[in-house]
């Protein structure tokens, strides 16, 4: 087993939203290359406590990749170095000894820090209360066989489906754009056959609802990179031919008639 | 776009009143980032393809003197003159050309007004910056810098025109001699050295661009995805070198106007 | 409050209990439905589902979690899939064939009647989901794939790639998200109930802190539904998300609700081994690896060379040498504990010694790299990317680990807790898998109890409080639960001790783990309820929160969260000690065969445990439920 010696971490502490934040500067003598990230903050909290000093807050919950609720911006990048893994997936042997690693909140106006590296989310999921579902009552559900679904197609809806909604396309991206995400929501549903009444009328209500809380996207293509489920931005294109086909259609004004 | 931290229950979030007077369609779809993103796109497009005709109309100059009508001639004014005379007798001398030129200033402002929007709206979204260095990844120059290669691009633009168009900064100007103004303005070597930069800037701006437009217009199926950069690192590449090739030929005395050479417009008596 | 166990179990033959009940309930009418608020903490699959259907049916929902959004419940991290009798491989399978399989899988110690209606509505789960837009895999035929899991020999499993309650969580968050959008349902986000309030013998509402300003209020309903999911993080190491909790449960339980079988906890086979001692958690890896994956370990406990070096002759695949027909399919349980055993005869693998190998060669060479790596890639990648190691190489270790716990609030059929008015759905009940769940099973029975179950069982409840007022949150029981839960985080507040919560939370951990964990028996349990309390007494003294109750303080949630596994703690250990038997999950070395294996009593012990909360948590009250077998005759469960 070998381990780590004499990182330094520089921690972003704030707080409260409107308090001033500051970077901290902790050390950490020592650690198993075998712990994962968040364990090394576990550990540096408890050292904190122990001295009777306030615990860094940062959200976390599964520990495995899927839930999405850990977000840090470790050394400049949403999720840290390694491709394709959330921050509570990173573990420390990524990291060698010696290294100063800066830790930094997510940062985006629709993403307002809460407390230390904590923020809040919740745009999106007005994303998704605008339109991200197919409506289908309890109990109404014709048999799941009926509608066969090829499976390329299936296989791509899930790929756009695997996203844990974590933010970090928000958080890489130079513009603050929620693109991936959206796109990611739009084309798990759009391209299976029990989408397809509402395609339309969700691709405009989620565009729009991205609209009043994130940037736009200019096709940097950060977003992917820094994905931990490594979505494609092919989902932004199939976003924009979407909304765009729901403005022709017009479904808006003749809903409204 | 607010940055306050809202607590609370939170309900009837997607319960919107309809706006008492649906907009236009246009107008609709410009009212957000993506619909603008469609509108960088297709008049990014137009801009392109009008570089594109513009590089290969510019090509003529290598095909120097030609026998027009019985005078010896520079093709490239005789293609010049075909502009102008584009659609007649349709209609009259020079209005297709006008037509196209206010499609394209159209373009331009739209496409201007539109990257304004967008940046704006950008910089809203992130108020407040990371305060340690970001590692971008794929984030290339080219995506970057495309506010910094437009407005120098653009600036660029306005000197070509001076230059080419109106004669003014090109001391040997001569209206409608397309082949000696050429001559005359690239001779110098810091007039060459900037259109040599500026093109390399275009280049710049149209390979993140034409992925971008491909993008942005959803175009986007398994077959050709693999394509795209392909696609706008080849357009990119045929503007820059094609472009590019023109001050280097003047410099190298490939493109050399003679006077001698042609029996029709010298020194100004065109017709 | 004094308890009675009324199981409410409907009139009739097994197979018509369910339709009978449907069809002769009380009903709400649909204009009514609007004068009833429910309140429904957790967002799981159970507390999604029941929130969304209940707000599309017209009542006024509110639904609580501590998360910041409902997706990210625990939820999320099933990987292997969900089981439905819909017998689409045409390979033998019916409603009759589930239910067979979840009472014997449960070891007989489920009610009968729960498990066959969760048999019939399973069906309508996975007709639903698709509906909604889960991709689960296709054929190529596009029709549903299915896979076998531990436990069950027919392939009735769907599965969505190893990410199958992602993706059910999605579905039912979505339907979650258009009902908050509609405005039928009102979210309260990252904040935790901290008390249940009754009045007048039935439960009024609920206490809640806002976990970002402290603040503590109350919330008054016409009924409450905890879906507030599992306590395995007793364990401290186990493979639940680190915020789970049985806060929810226990604050219930302190307020007369019953909690039933407590000891049945279900030790997953196949997990991550521990690494070092910072460890958080334990990751699982899905059991759907063991369809392809052999299980074996070296003979010789002194074995140096590398997996790939060992022959064929000295390996013992024991799964498959122990039990033939089952082989490494064999109930969690069961394969845990022929872990255990192996790692205790010294034959474990990996540095510390403490897995057993998982071998993917056979499979790569019959099926080809590829067929296996579509199956499992992420399941491989995320192994990977824990361990360094690539399984296509070096065999996967595993070792058992806390995963499920069966144990709950007592419900009767109605999923009703003792106190009228508030229900309980999903892992955080203790209804349908008796002493052990099968896999793939626990998706089903959130589904079940939240989007086919509740929002008809409730309404015979609701229908008796139609047009009667009921207490508002200006009734002083709320202002004295509220006075009472301000206190006691101001208590943690104000300790000022040494150590912080996760000191205590890993010191207790390990009590449990190793005296109420895979393998128990008397003297174990006995020094386990002499050093809880005692450890207790620390944390009471000696506990340390730093920062203040104004703002997000994450010190102060997780003391509040491990005062409760205390308590909770003792119970186990307690029902651990007097259930004298071998069952499922709960393992007494006093009682088992010769070879080792589980001995039950069915003489004796065929109840349900149900305990009452006295005041003192060395004194619970014990109340039993008998269990009577219509269809089903008691068998000693055998899968060799
Ligand atoms: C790693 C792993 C893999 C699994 N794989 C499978 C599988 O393949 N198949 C299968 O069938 N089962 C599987 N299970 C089991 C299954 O995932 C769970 O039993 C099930 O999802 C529980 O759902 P739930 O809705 O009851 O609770 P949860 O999903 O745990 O939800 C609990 C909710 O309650 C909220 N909550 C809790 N306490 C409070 C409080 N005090 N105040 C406010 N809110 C509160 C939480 O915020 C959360 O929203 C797996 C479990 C684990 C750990
Ligand atoms: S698209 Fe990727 S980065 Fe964005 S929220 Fe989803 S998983 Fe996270
Ligand atoms: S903690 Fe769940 S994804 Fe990282």
């Amino acid at each position: 087993m070998s381990t780590l010696t004499n990182i330094t971490l520089k921690v972003w502490r704030q707080d409260g939203p409107d308090e001033q934040g500051r970077f901290e500067t902790h050390q950490i003598p020592e650690i198993p290359a075998e712990a994962s990230f968040l364990e090394m903050l576990d550990f540096l909290n408890e050292r904190l406590v122990a001295e009777n000093k306030e615990a860094i807050v940062f959200d976390h919950d599964c520990r495995e990749g899927i839930c999405g609720t850990c977000s840090l911006m470790i050394d400049g990048r949403a999720h840290g170095p390694q491709h394709g893994t959330a921050t509570c997936q990173l573990h420390m042997r990524t990291f060698a000894s010696g290294d100063e690693i800066v830790i930094e909140p997510w940062r985006a106006a629709a993403f307002p820090i809460i407390k230390d590296l904590m923020t809040d989310r919740a745009p999106l999921d007005r994303i998704i209360e605008a339109g991200g579902f197919i409506t289908a009552a309890t109990g109404g559900a014709p048999d799941a066989n009926l509608i066969p679904i090829p499976k390329p197609v299936a296989d791509a809806s899930m790929d756009a489906a695997a996203c844990i909604g974590c933010g970090a396309c928000v958080a890489a991206c130079p513009n603050g754009a929620a693109n991936l995400f959206t796109g990611a929501k739009i084309a798990h549903l759009n391209l299976l056959p029990q989408g397809q009444a509402e395609r339309f009328q969700r691709s405009e209500a989620m565009v729009e609802t991205m609209d009043e809380y994130f940037g736009s996207c200019t096709n940097h293509g950060e977003c992917e990179a820094a994905c931990p489920k490594e979505i494609s931005i092919d989902v932004i294109a199939v976003m924009n031919a979407d909304y765009l086909k729901s403005k022709l259609k017009n479904r808006k004004s003749l809903s409204r008639t | 776009m607010s940055q306050t931290l809202r607590r609370g229950p939170v309900t009837g979030t997607a319960v919107k009143k309809p706006p008492a007077k649906n907009k236009p369609f246009l107008l609709d779809l410009y009212a957000t980032a993506v619909g603008k993103k469609y509108v960088m796109a297709i008049t990014g497009l137009i801009g392109i393809g009008f570089v594109i005709a513009h590089m290969i109309g510019n090509l003529k100059v290598y095909l120097g003197v030609v026998n027009e009508g019985g005078e010896r001639v520079y093709d490239a004014d005789v293609y010049g003159e075909f502009l102008r005379e584009l659609l007649v007798p349709i209609l009259p001398r020079t209005y297709a050309l006008w037509g196209l030129r206010l499609l394209l200033i159209a373009a331009l402002i739209l496409h201007l007004h539109a990257a304004y929007t967008l940046t704006l709206l950008n910089r809203k979204a992130r108020p407040v910056k990371y305060q340690s260095p970001r590692d971008y990844e794929v984030a290339n120059f080219a995506s970057r810098s495309m506010r910094w290669t437009g407005i120098i691009v653009l600036a660029f633009l306005a000197w070509h025109l001076a230059d080419l168009t109106w004669g003014w900064v090109n001391p040997d100007f001569v209206r409608g001699a397309v082949y000696r103004n050429l001559d005359a303005s690239l001779s110098r070597i810091p007039v060459a050295a900037l259109y040599v930069v500026a093109n390399v800037l275009l280049g710049i701006h149209l390979f993140h661009g034409t992925w971008s437009m491909l993008q942005s217009l959803g175009v986007n199926s398994p077959r050709f995805n693999q394509w795209r950069k392909a696609a706008a690192a080849g357009v990119a590449t045929l503007i820059v070198v094609g472009n590019v090739s023109f001050p280097v030929a003047v410099l190298a005395g490939v493109i050399e106007f003679d006077g001698d050479a042609i029996t029709c417009c010298v020194e100004g008596e065109h017709k | 409050m004094s308890i009675t166990l009324d199981s409410k179990i409907p009139e009739g033959p097994m197979a018509d209990k369910w339709s009978n009940y449907i069809a002769s309930q009380k009903l709400v009418n649909p204009a009514n439905k609007r004068k009833f608020k429910i309140i429904v903490v957790g967002t799981g699959l159970a507390g999604a589902s029941a929130a969304a259907t209940l707000g599309e049916l017209g009542y006024q929902v509110e639904a609580f979690t501590f998360h910041d959004s409902p997706r990210r419940a625990h939820s999320i991290a099933a990987q292997g899939g969900i089981n439905a009798a819909k017998n689409y491989q045409g390979d033998g399978d019916s409603v009759h064939r589930l239910f067979y399989d979840t009472v014997k899988g449960g070891d007989f110690r489920a009610r009968e009647a729960n498990v066959h209606r969760l048999a019939e509505v399973s069906v309508n789960i996975i007709d639903q989901m698709v509906a909604q837009g889960v991709p689960f895999a296709r054929e190529y035929g596009g029709m549903l794939s299915n896979r076998s899991f531990g436990g069950a020999q027919v392939s009735r499993t769907f599965y969505a790639r190893g990410q199958t309650g992602q993706q059910l969580l999605i579905g039912a968050y979505q339907q979650l998200a258009r009902q908050i959008g509609l405005g039928n349902v009102t979210l309260w986000n990252r904040t935790e109930m901290v008390d249940v309030v009754n009045i007048d013998g039935r439960c009024a509402g609920i206490v809640t802190r806002d976990l970002l300003n402290g603040e503590v209020t109350s919330h008054s309903a016409h009924a409450v539904v905890l879906a507030t999911g599992g306590y395995g993080n007793a364990f401290y190491l186990s493979t639940n998300a680190m915020a789970c909790n049985v806060t929810a449960a226990w604050r219930a339980h302190r307020r007369g609700a019953a909690f039933a079988n407590p000891c049945y906890t279900q030790i997953h086979p196949t997990c991550i081994p521990q690494a070092d001692d910072f460890q958080s958690k334990l990751t699982l890896m899905s059991e759907s690896l063991r369809n392809d994956g052999r299980i074996w370990v070296p003979k010789n406990p002194d074995e140096t060379r590398s997996p790939d070096q060992i022959p064929e002759a000295d390996r013992d695949y024991y799964l498959e040498r122990i039990y033939p027909s089952f082989g490494n399919l064999a109930p969690r349980d069961v394969s845990s504990r022929a872990a255990k055993r192996a790692v205790d005869a010294g034959q474990g693998v990996g540095p510390l010694k403490n897995g057993v190998y998982l071998d993917f060669a056979d499979a790569i060479s019959r099926l080809g790299l590829d067929v296996v790596w579509e199956r499992y890639s992420n399941l491989f990648e995320m192994y990977e990317r824990i361990t360094g190691e690539d399984p296509r190489v070096v065999p996967m270790r595993i070792y058992p680990a806390s995963h499920y716990t069966m144990g709950g609030l007592w419900v009767d059929y109605e999923l009703q807790t003792t106190i009228p008015g508030l229900f309980c759905a999903g892992e955080a009940n203790f209804s349908d898998h008796g002493a052990n769940r099968l896999g793939a099973s626990a998706l089903m029975q959130g589904l079940s109890d939240g989007y086919f179950v509740l929002p008809y069982t409730m309404a015979p409840y609701l229908s008796e409080w139609l047009n009667k007022p009921i207490p508002d949150t200006s009734h002083e029981a709320f202002a004295a639960a509220e006075a009472e839960a301000s206190d006691r985080f101001a208590r943690y507040l104000a300790t000022n001790g040494t150590r912080g919560p996760d000191h205590f939370h890993r010191e207790l951990g390990k009590i449990i783990w190793d005296y109420c964990g895979m393998d128990r028996n008397k003297a174990g349990l006995e020094k386990a309820l002499a050093e809880i309390p005692a450890l207790h007494d620390e944390f009471q003294k000696d506990l340390n929160v730093t920062g203040s109750d104004t703002s997000v303080n994450q010190t102060l949630e997780k003391a509040a969260r491990v005062d409760d596994f205390f308590e909770l703690g003792m119970l186990m250990c307690q029902d651990a000690l007097v259930r004298e038997e071998s069952c499922g999950g709960h393992f007494r070395s006093e009682h088992q065969t010769q070879e080792g294996e589980a001995k039950r009593d069915d003489e004796n012990f065929a109840h349900v445990t149900a305990w009452e909360w006295s005041g003192d948590m060395a004194a619970p009250i014990e109340h039993r439920e008998p269990l009577e077998y219509e269809v089903m005759k008691f068998q000693t469960r055998s899968y060799k």
